[in-house]
């Protein structure tokens, strides 16, 4: 790790923050926000630069209604439930998918959609019903696994839809225009996917500039130094600092995998309602493994735990730190809401890694700033 | 259709004619020794020097074989070690075997060659011990409890009572290995890697750690919960903060990419290999060569130092990038059945 590079960065970012008043950053990305914290990056960071986290946590923004259905299927005979690992601890109505496992349920993590097409293989007398949540990154995976299933001729396995698309739901929240944002960092991996184009509407129409940026802390200094940059000269460009990475193209192989299995359809993100065109439905032949049709199952509303202020938190209007429930009522070993669950939750990297209320620094360092 | 011959029985947890073969055929010949060849109830050991410290484990991990040992290295491994940082001299385990139904019988004897060797290696017997069989539980077919008793010389306190601002935290050399060497053996997860667990007996290591100098005051391995959890231990009952340079910890980089990709912290991930000493600073730098000098401590470490009261103790983490974050405790499972 060159120390030096990183502290030439920090001093670029004061250097063009300096010029402005304050300088209000969105980090899309859920790992964005775990890295920043992790690396300590965050806290080198000048007083009038804020980093806003934003929705880019899978789990955070699948809705209340989406888990309670999941975790109906777990309790029905001879399902068997796939997962990734983060789903399994979120509370919902009827208590979460770890703790209908602890009552029998046959809830399985794996770490990527194949995987729940060999639990099928292996298993052809059980159905197997796979949790597909996930922005662009995982999407192709979900479509690959689809495939897969359909080329083998399975009938046991189903995918549970919740896959999201990342900037319809940016889009949606400039256009609510409650949380000012001069800035986006945005996903790495995601990027891989999307190409680096995909954010000229936000730069160009919207005004605010986008720069792609990975996750070491030197990558992540050099995104934060190009919209630094750019805000203060007033600029809205997209920018691609992970080039080793994102193509301004992205992958066009994994975009056809995904639209070949999925079309774009209105999708609830928990606590922001509907955005058009935001989620992912099996579309053609590969409506057959959709799980809510096959077990007759329905999406019912969404809603929000008593004080739970999720919602909020993955909209970057309200800091961890402000909600009421946070460090007292909610933490990770007792989360009420998913963004203290996830690994990439906000509210889970703001109680991992910064002060705890009450210690004699908290609040006094970047930590406790939003 | 189990094979008699082949895989483990319920009847073979009888206690009769069946019980007796196995054991005899299976078990006891690869695992001989004074202590345990009368066969009788318990084991009557020597009077110690010192004083009795005795220790327990369970061992209930998943797979029981995985690149660099298997669940009956991690059982002696374990037991020993946890003799070893209290600063006791290992002499005799007893080891309880609990067989599902259907275990390869080539697999339980691998183990079983495994725990002797393991045992010969440590300079430790299995003294007394005990086998049951239970119907299949959808485990990978076989947990190990274990009881160790060793010797601890009079006078010798590790603890943290002694622990004091600017004492050296050391580390015998690099973590995360075994968890994500486990990890990696699991089904459903297809990375292959060359990472290897480290599980190895420390009661030579830690021996000469404390021959070296009389300012270790403080021993502990870094098992589940990992370095992080060692850590946090420290902060909350020395009521101290302790500061750790993410530069000085050793991790190879196959583990920190590895770790990486499962997005796990290498510092919550378990070792069965390593040990967290706090050291008086006049003596660190000679209970770090010690450490050196042997096989096991190569890659030792000094990685911090423990800080001044609070009331609020923290563990901060000085970050390759040159910030500060906060370490705590991992919350549960972050890698289940791992040792």
């Amino acid at each position: 790790m060159d120390k030096r590079k990183v502290r030439q960065l920090v001093g670029a970012i004061a250097e063009a923050a300096g010029r402005v008043e304050r300088v209000r950053l969105m980090e899309i990305c859920g790992t964005h926000t775990v890295s920043l914290f992790r690396s300590g990056v965050k806290g080198m960071l000048p007083a009038n630069v804020r980093l806003i986290s934003g929705p880019g946590c899978p789990v955070c923004v699948t809705s209340s209604a989406y888990l309670d259905a999941a975790r109906e299927l777990a309790g029905r005979d001879n399902v068997t439930i796939c997962t990734y690992g983060d789903m399994v601890r979120v509370p919902g109505r009827a208590g979460s998918l770890e703790h209908a496992r602890g009552q029998g349920a046959d809830v399985r993590v794996v770490y990527s959609a194949r995987d729940a097409v060999g639990v099928a293989r292996e298993q052809p007398e059980r159905d197997v019903v796979f949790l597909a949540v996930g922005f662009e990154t995982t999407t192709p995976a979900t479509a690959a696994a689809v495939m897969e299933a359909d080329r083998a001729g399975l009938t046991n396995f189903f995918v549970l839809p919740g896959h999201k698309l990342v900037l319809p739901a940016i889009e949606a929240l400039l256009a609510a225009g409650e949380v000012p944002i001069d800035g986006f960092l945005c996903p790495g991996h995601v990027s891989v996917i999307l190409g680096a184009a995909a954010y000229r509407p936000i730069a160009e129409a919207r005004g605010k500039p986008c720069v792609v940026a990975g996750f070491e802390p030197v990558n992540m200094l050099e995104g934060l130094a190009a919209l630094a940059r750019q805000v203060a000269e007033g600029r809205s460009a997209v920018e691609n600092v992970y080039g080793v990475a994102v193509t301004e193209e992205g992958n066009a192989v994994a975009r056809r995998m995904i639209a070949e299995a999925f079309e774009p359809a209105a999708a609830v993100w928990r606590a922001m309602g509907t955005i058009p065109a935001s989620g992912l439905e099996l579309r053609g032949k590969y409506r057959r493994f959709d799980a809510r049709q096959r077990f007759g199952v329905e999406f019912g509303e969404d809603y929000e735990p008593a004080g739970c202020l999720c919602g909020q938190v993955v909209q970057g209007k309200v800091a961890p730190a402000a909600c009421p429930l946070f460090g007292k009522a909610c933490t990770p070993l007792a989360p009420v809401g998913p963004c203290m669950v996830s690994s990439e939750g906000t509210c889970a990297a703001w109680y991992k890694y910064g002060r705890p209320a009450g210690s004699s620094s908290a609040g006094t360092n970047a930590e406790g700033r939003g | 259709m189990l094979e008699p011959e082949k895989q483990v029985l319920l009847a073979h947890g009888g206690g009769g004619e069946l019980t007796r073969r196995l054991l005899a055929e299976r078990v006891l010949p690869k695992l001989a020794n004074e202590l345990l060849d009368p066969l009788t109830d318990g084991a009557v050991l020597a009077r110690p020097g010192g004083r009795i410290c005795l220790t327990t484990d369970a061992f209930v991990v998943q797979p029981l074989e995985f690149p660099g040992g298997d669940i009956g290295r991690l059982a002696v491994c374990g037991t020993v070690n946890d003799l070893a940082v209290m600063g006791a001299a290992p002499k005799a385990l007893s080891l309880a075997l609990i067989l599902e139904e259907g275990l390869a019988i080539a697999t339980l004897e691998r183990i079983v060659a495994s725990i002797a060797a393991t045992a010969a290696e440590a300079g430790v017997v299995v003294a007394t011990g005990d086998t049951k069989v239970v119907e299949r539980r959808g485990g990978d077919g076989m947990t190990i409890t274990t009881a160790g008793i060793g010797e601890l010389p009079d006078g010798l306190e590790l603890g943290t009572g002694t622990i004091a601002t600017g004492d050296a935290v050391l580390v015998t050399g690099a973590i995360a290995e075994h968890g994500l060497a486990v990890m990696s053996a699991r089904k459903g997860l297809s990375f292959r890697t060359e990472l290897r667990s480290d599980v190895a007996p420390l009661n030579g290591l830690v021996g000469a750690m404390l021959a070296a100098a009389a300012g270790v005051r403080f021993l502990r391995d870094p098992t589940r919960g990992g370095l992080a959890g060692v850590l946090a231990d420290l902060a909350e009952q020395t009521r101290r903060n302790v500061e750790v340079e993410e530069d000085a910890v050793p991790l190879t980089p196959v583990a920190r990419h590895t770790a990486e990709l499962l997005g796990l912290d290498p510092l919550t991930v378990a070792n069965e290999g390593k040990v967290v000493a706090v050291v008086a600073p006049g003596d660190a730098e000679k209970v770090l060569a010690a450490c050196r000098a042997h096989p096991l401590g190569r890659a030792a470490a000094i990685i911090g130092r423990v800080g001044e009261r609070s009331d609020w103790p923290l563990v901060e983490l000085l970050t390759r990038a040159g910030g500060r974050r906060v370490v705590q405790r991992p919350y549960g499972e972050e890698l289940p059945r791992i040792c």
